[in-house]
């Protein structure tokens, strides 16, 4: 059938068909990259204009002129702070979500401890992170361990719900299977549960990625030196608003690289994909 | 109600055989007979089609020789074993009514799953590997392909080459072509005659479909629902090397005729 059409090259119609298809595609890539760089160059242009019709003063709010100017002149400092904030951010993400894979999997294996600690998990998220970061400064001291600890927590619980959710989104059927085959309970586990987990898993992850880190950030505001979040605070006091604005950049520059690493991973990990469903 | 034992034509030890199989649910609301006093009995090498309305218990019946469900009385049993031992056996392939495919693995790793779980055992000496079962449910070529690449009716081709890994001697299938176009469900379903003759395998195969369930079987059990029971086991005499011309024939539409009056007014 199909498969007899695609190695006869020679019918024209195919070919065509073929190139049509190829041409959309590289059309459609196109679009997805040249469109977003046009807002954000128009919201540049939309933010520079702003500034200097209004005669707006430097220390509310720079042009993105003098942003790009800090952004080189103290592109070192900017560095070694991100260190900091990334360092922390990572060491979050990894803890935190591994915490809650490990959680999740018992969670579906002994629903009495789901009974048990889900009120209390869901207890805590209701605190919010700017309220936690004091707690766990005071609980952990002034070095990095309480702002792992911070980006940590906010990464736990979105990856904890989706983990739960995808594991237990089972197709009954394929569970069947499973018994029919006698398979164990970790071959369940294994072969079926965490394969269907997976698609939650890494968007649990995507969100992690920004949220740990806000987290580490949030940790840095409350007691700190270094760090993107103790330069936020230091440019608002000193009224550089340059700086603070280059800072945020920094900061949301590295978040959104974080993102594109997570969501390139799941690209290499779930091949399965129907073009579809993503 | 003639809920008679079927005649056991090939070997001593029927295939499968039930003894006043009941099954009931209990759930909060109420308690449901699914099937009450189902005897039956297909010989090795038979091909029973399960013929019933909706709800009549044709799934739960299929679940108690698989040992997903208990009895609530009553017994199973599959080659003289329990269904539980045959199960450990790998005595029985299932097939669902969609196809159960695992959606991150190719097709020749859907079909290989059964060599990986339950104590990874090595095929038996003889039994056609995955590659080979692919090619007897004509799916030579699309070794590499994902379900998500196939269509409907490839896709349970797949699951039935997975379904017969091992050699399985009881093949259970519930429903499997039903969510597929007439075209393709005639097709698959001379495939599986075809299928059947060569590997001998016992097939109890459900259906919602008159036709189908003429075609297919060398008996035919219809139940009927409320609680499901068997209303009667009907004989097929039509011939073994049938084709799908044979549903033009005289002998076809008299025998349809009859599983529509036992399956009561429309
Ligand atoms: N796990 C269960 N819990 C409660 N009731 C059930 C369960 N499984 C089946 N039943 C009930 O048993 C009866 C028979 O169900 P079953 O699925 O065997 O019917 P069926 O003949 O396969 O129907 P269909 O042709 O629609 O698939 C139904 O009334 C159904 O509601
Ligand atoms: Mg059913």
């Amino acid at each position: 059938m199909t498969l007899a059409a695609s190695s006869s090259a020679a019918d024209p119609g195919l070919l065509a068909a073929q190139a049509r298809h190829a041409a959309a595609k590289r059309r459609a890539a196109l679009r997805r990259r040249i469109l977003p760089l046009v807002g954000l160059l128009a919201l540049l242009a939309i933010w520079a204009g702003l500034v200097h019709g209004l005669d707006v003063k430097p220390f509310v709010a720079p042009s993105p002129v003098v942003v790009v100017q800090t952004l080189i002149a103290k592109f070192g400092m900017l560095m070694s702070n991100l260190a900091w904030t990334a360092t922390e951010a990572l060491l979050g993400f990894l803890l935190g979500n591994l915490v809650a894979i490990i959680g999740a999997t018992l969670f579906v294996h002994f629903k009495s401890l789901e009974e048990t600690f889900f009120p209390i998990v869901v207890l805590i998220n209701t605190i919010p992170v700017v309220a936690k970061a004091p707690i766990l400064v005071l609980l952990l001291g002034n070095g990095i361990e309480p702002k792992i600890a911070v980006a940590a927590l906010i990464c736990f619980f979105p990856t904890l719900v989706n983990m739960v959710r995808g594991l237990e989104a089972v197709n009954p059927q394929a569970l069947e299977l499973m018994r029919v085959l006698s398979a164990s309970r970790s071959e369940v586990f294994w072969k079926l549960r965490l394969q269907t987990a997976l698609p939650y898993l890494f968007s649990a992850l995507k969100i992690s990625a920004s949220t740990a880190t806000i987290g580490a950030i949030v940790g840095e505001w409350v007691s700190t030196t270094n760090g993107i979040g103790a330069l936020i605070v230091q440019a608002m006091y000193a009224f550089d608003s340059a700086l603070l604005y280059a800072t945020v950049l920094v900061g949301s520059g590295f978040a959104f690289c974080f993102f594109l690493a997570i969501s390139a991973a799941e690209r290499f990990v779930i091949r399965w994909h129907a073009p579809a469903a993503t | 109600m003639t809920s008679g034992t079927a005649s056991v034509p090939r070997a001593a030890a029927p295939a499968v055989a039930c003894e006043g199989v009941t099954v009931r649910f209990v759930t909060d609301r109420r308690t449901v007979t699914a099937i009450e006093d189902v005897s039956f009995a297909v010989g090795q090498g038979g091909f029973l089609s399960l013929l019933g309305p909706s709800g009549c218990g044709k799934s739960t019946l299929l679940r108690v020789v698989a040992d997903l469900v208990e009895p609530s009385a009553g017994s199973a049993r599959v080659r003289g074993a329990s269904p539980a031992q045959a199960r450990r056996d790998r005595s029985i392939g299932f097939v669902f009514q969609d196809s159960a495919l695992l959606a991150w693995r190719t097709a020749l790793q859907n079909v290989a799953l059964p060599l990986e779980v339950g104590g990874r055992r090595a095929l038996p000496a003889g039994a056609p590997t995955p590659r080979e079962l692919l090619k007897l449910v004509g799916l030579e070529g699309w070794e590499n392909s994902f379900p998500h690449e196939l269509s409907g009716g490839m896709r349970q081709r797949v699951s039935l080459a997975r379904a017969l890994l091992g050699a399985p001697s009881i093949l259970l299938m519930d429903e499997p072509f039903g969510a597929l176009d007439e075209f393709t469900r005639d097709r698959l379903n001379a495939e599986l005659r075809r299928i059947w003759r060569e590997t001998g395998t016992t097939i109890l195969f459900v259906t919602h479909s008159v036709y189908e369930a003429a075609f297919l079987g060398q008996q035919v059990m219809v139940l009927a629902a409320n609680p499901g029971r068997v209303r009667e086991i009907v004989p097929v005499d039509l011939p073994e090397d049938r084709g799908l011309a044979i549903r033009e024939t005289e002998p076809f539409a008299r025998l349809v005729t009859r599983l529509r009056n036992l399956l009561g007014p429309v």
